[in-house]
């Protein structure tokens, strides 16, 4: 088992309250509220698919997809 | 004559009459003078595979008895004044989910603790309205051990027809006194089954969608329709909704298929009111007395007859309105303050002629009781 | 919590057919309308009631009871004591944000002596349940706490007391900022699960001995006591003996 890799935030909009809980709880800072205080990525690539995110937030408004990357991966 | 007869009080009686009519589930909580139907259905229940809780109060038992009935199961409660006072909010419930189940109120005397151990009829219009907004409500009572069995089944088949609690609305006499009861045989009483959806599993189920008759099939909870229930006003879905349109046809349809279908739900008795010009009017223990009066009175060739009341809710005005028309003097006696009276009198064309005999001390309204009474109406002095 | 809750469920692989979650009323409750479960929306503090009829009459179903502070400790106390006593096999939750959210920031009986509500503007001089100790006492066979903030925990918490057999109580810290946090200054959501980070601990660490203030997270009790259902199977076969 290697690191899993990001594929995409799946973020519904309509259901995040802009709380700030996966901001700041974030352990790379890859999330930010934007105007409408909605979240968004805006630093994918730091992401580490630890997917606290998704599991922190009370609305169900974030989904982490990554790849399992295998250790001998090509 | 082979019939199994058995000499027991009016609670035993509402006992087998539940047991006979396939009761699955009770929980109770003790409760002078309701509490033997506990003791007994504790006895009696596991011995045909059914359950027997006692809750921890009032409350608990009626929303345990909610929540057994919901997965498929006839389900009861027993209880007297305060603990019915206990259960008006989960009885709310029971009415606007449109769960089946049947509550008996043994009534004692009234109000807080009251009499425990003695009787009265005052619990009539607190079944009526006792839970907040509107609604609609069955309540039967009875006489005798025999109707005790009779008006439980009934009450059974009413839950199950109308999606909705039925309450009993017995008193301390008929609970406790002993007399014969004759056991029916299996299958001399129709039952109403359950009526279940036929929708097939994965097929989207409406738990709320009347059919054209009105009556609402149901899927055993925790089978294989998933569906939500509550309190709030809901679609036919069970999902909550503030809608105008959907809160007002629920509405009615809670309130409708009671009060419209009053004749289909009405039973009640009548001795002697051919030609009657005096009408007694009673229900429970006290058309006992009553009817002890009429027979005597009518040895003696008075125009007298007795109307006994099975059905005390839905109201049935027009079969009122309809027996006392001709009558010079109508006597309603019960054992409270003229809880009855005052729905007869809003039934009959000229209520003047609505008199009440009662007794509300606690002790049991005796035949020279209502003489008394009649006594006075027709101006011939005590 | 509802999160964690579904992932919970997930890893157990139960079907959603044998899941009933049965609610009182509050904002804890509203959770049984957002999933595709049998679900029982109730009235206010008699889930327990409730689901103690659903889960003796069908024992085989696996009953979930999410309740608020209020709902299960203030009006349904007496139902949670008594459930807990039965030792019936259904899983309480109780999501403890210390406040009445729905009716818009009262104190309830886990906000605490010294707390600020809109019933108690001067400050609250109630004292407060604890959760954990009140349920042992209580007879429930697992109890165990955590918070929103330690999602992982609460997740493996949850399976774990829905597979125990007997009556399990989850205790959950979960924030209101909309009011105990505004009113009790504890800043917003974000505020409020770092608060759970720093005062939290897990069972018996060194920190808690250090600094005894700290309030603990993990299992405090699980054991093997006769559970209710079972039990009353062997009173129906004990009363259908020479009977039948």
């Amino acid at each position: 088992m290697g690191k899993p890799k990001l594929k995409e935030h799946i973020i519904n909009r309509e259901w995040c309250k802009g709380c700030g809980i996966c901001v700041h709880f974030c352990p790379k800072n890859v999330l930010e509220l934007d105007e409408e205080e909605k979240v968004f990525a805006h630093q994918k690539e730091n992401c580490i698919c630890c997917r606290l995110c998704e599991f922190r937030c009370p609305d169900l408004a974030i989904e982490v997809v990554c790849e399992e990357k295998t250790a001998r991966g090509k | 004559m082979k019939k199994n007869i058995k000499f027991v009080q009016g609670n035993e009686a509402c006992v087998e009459a539940a047991l006979y009519a396939g009761l699955d589930f009770f929980a109770g909580y003790p409760i002078t003078p309701s509490t033997e139907i506990a003791e007994h259905l504790a006895y009696r229940l596991p011995r045909v595979g059914g359950k027997f809780i006692q809750m921890e109060d009032e409350i608990a038992s009626m929303c345990a008895i909610i929540g057994a009935s919901l997965t498929g199961n006839k389900v009861m409660t027993a209880t007297s004044g305060p603990g019915f006072s206990l259960m008006q909010e989960a009885l709310g419930y029971a009415i606007m989910t449109e769960i089946p189940c049947v509550i008996v109120n043994v009534q004692r005397g009234g109000p807080s603790t009251g009499l425990p151990t003695h009787m009265s009829q005052g619990d009539v219009n607190q079944v009526r309205w006792g839970t907040h907004g509107d609604h609609a409500i069955i309540a039967l009572s009875a006489s005798n051990h025999q109707d005790v069995f009779a008006m439980t089944v009934d009450a059974f088949n009413l839950a199950e027809t109308y999606r909705t609690p039925v309450v009993l609305l017995f008193d301390e006499v008929i609970g406790h006194m002993r007399e014969r009861l004759f056991m029916p045989e299996k299958g001399e009483i129709p039952l109403v089954k359950r009526l279940r959806t036929s929708v097939k599993e994965g097929v989207d189920y409406h738990p709320y969608l009347p059919r054209e008759d009105g009556r609402l099939p149901m899927s055993d909870f925790g089978g294989v329709h998933r569906y939500n229930v509550t309190g709030l006003f809901h679609d036919m879905w069970g999902f909550p909704s503030d809608n105008q349109k959907v809160v007002h046809e629920l509405l009615r349809h809670l309130v409708d298929k009671i009060n419209n279908n009053v004749d289909q739900i009405t039973k009640f008795k009548e001795f002697y009111l051919e030609s009657a010009e005096t009408i007694l009017i009673s229900y429970g223990s006290s058309a006992r007395s009553s009817l002890h009066v009429v027979e005597n009175l009518r040895s003696r060739g008075e125009q007298i007859g007795l109307l006994e009341l099975q059905t005390l809710w839905p109201f049935p005005s027009h079969i009122i309105k309809e027996k006392c028309a001709k009558a010079k003097y109508v006597i309603v006696v019960e054992m409270n303050m003229g809880q009855i009276h005052q729905s007869v009198r809003g039934a009959v064309d000229r209520p003047e002629r609505v008199f009440l005999a009662n007794r509300i001390d606690g002790v049991f309204i005796t035949p020279m009781d209502i003489r008394n009474v009649m006594r006075l109406i027709q101006g011939k002095g005590v | 919590m509802l999160n964690s809750l579904l992932r919970a469920i997930e890893k157990l692989g139960l079907s959603k057919n044998e899941i009933v979650m049965v609610s009182g009323i509050g904002c804890s409750s509203r959770i049984s309308g957002y999933v595709d479960f049998h679900t029982l929306h109730t009235i206010h503090g008699r889930a327990l009631a409730f689901a103690t009829g659903v889960k003796l009459s069908r024992p085989e179903l696996n009953l979930i009871v999410p309740m608020g502070d209020g709902d299960a400790l203030a009006i349904g106390g007496n139902h949670f004591i008594h459930a807990a006593r039965r030792n019936i096999d259904i899983t309480a939750i109780v999501m403890n944000n210390r406040i009445y959210g729905m009716t818009g920031g009262q104190y309830s009986p886990l906000s605490g002596y010294g707390t600020l509500a809109t019933t108690a503007p001067y400050t609250n001089i109630d004292q407060d349940f604890d959760v954990v100790e009140l349920s042992i006492a209580s007879g429930a066979s697992f109890v165990a706490r955590t918070t929103t903030y330690h999602v992982q925990q609460m997740a493996d918490i949850i399976r774990k007391a829905i597979l125990h057999k007997g009556f399990s109580v989850v205790e959950i810290l979960s924030q209101c900022p909309t009011y105990f946090g505004r009113k009790n200054k504890a800043g917003n959501a974000v505020d409020m699960l770092e608060s759970y980070k720093t005062n939290t601990t897990s069972i018996g660490s060194k920190a808690k001995k250090e600094n005894p203030e700290l309030i603990e997270r993990g299992i405090f009790a699980q054991k093997e006591i006769p559970e209710y259902c079972n039990e009353y199977n062997k009173i129906i076969k004990k009363a259908m003996k020479g009977h039948s």
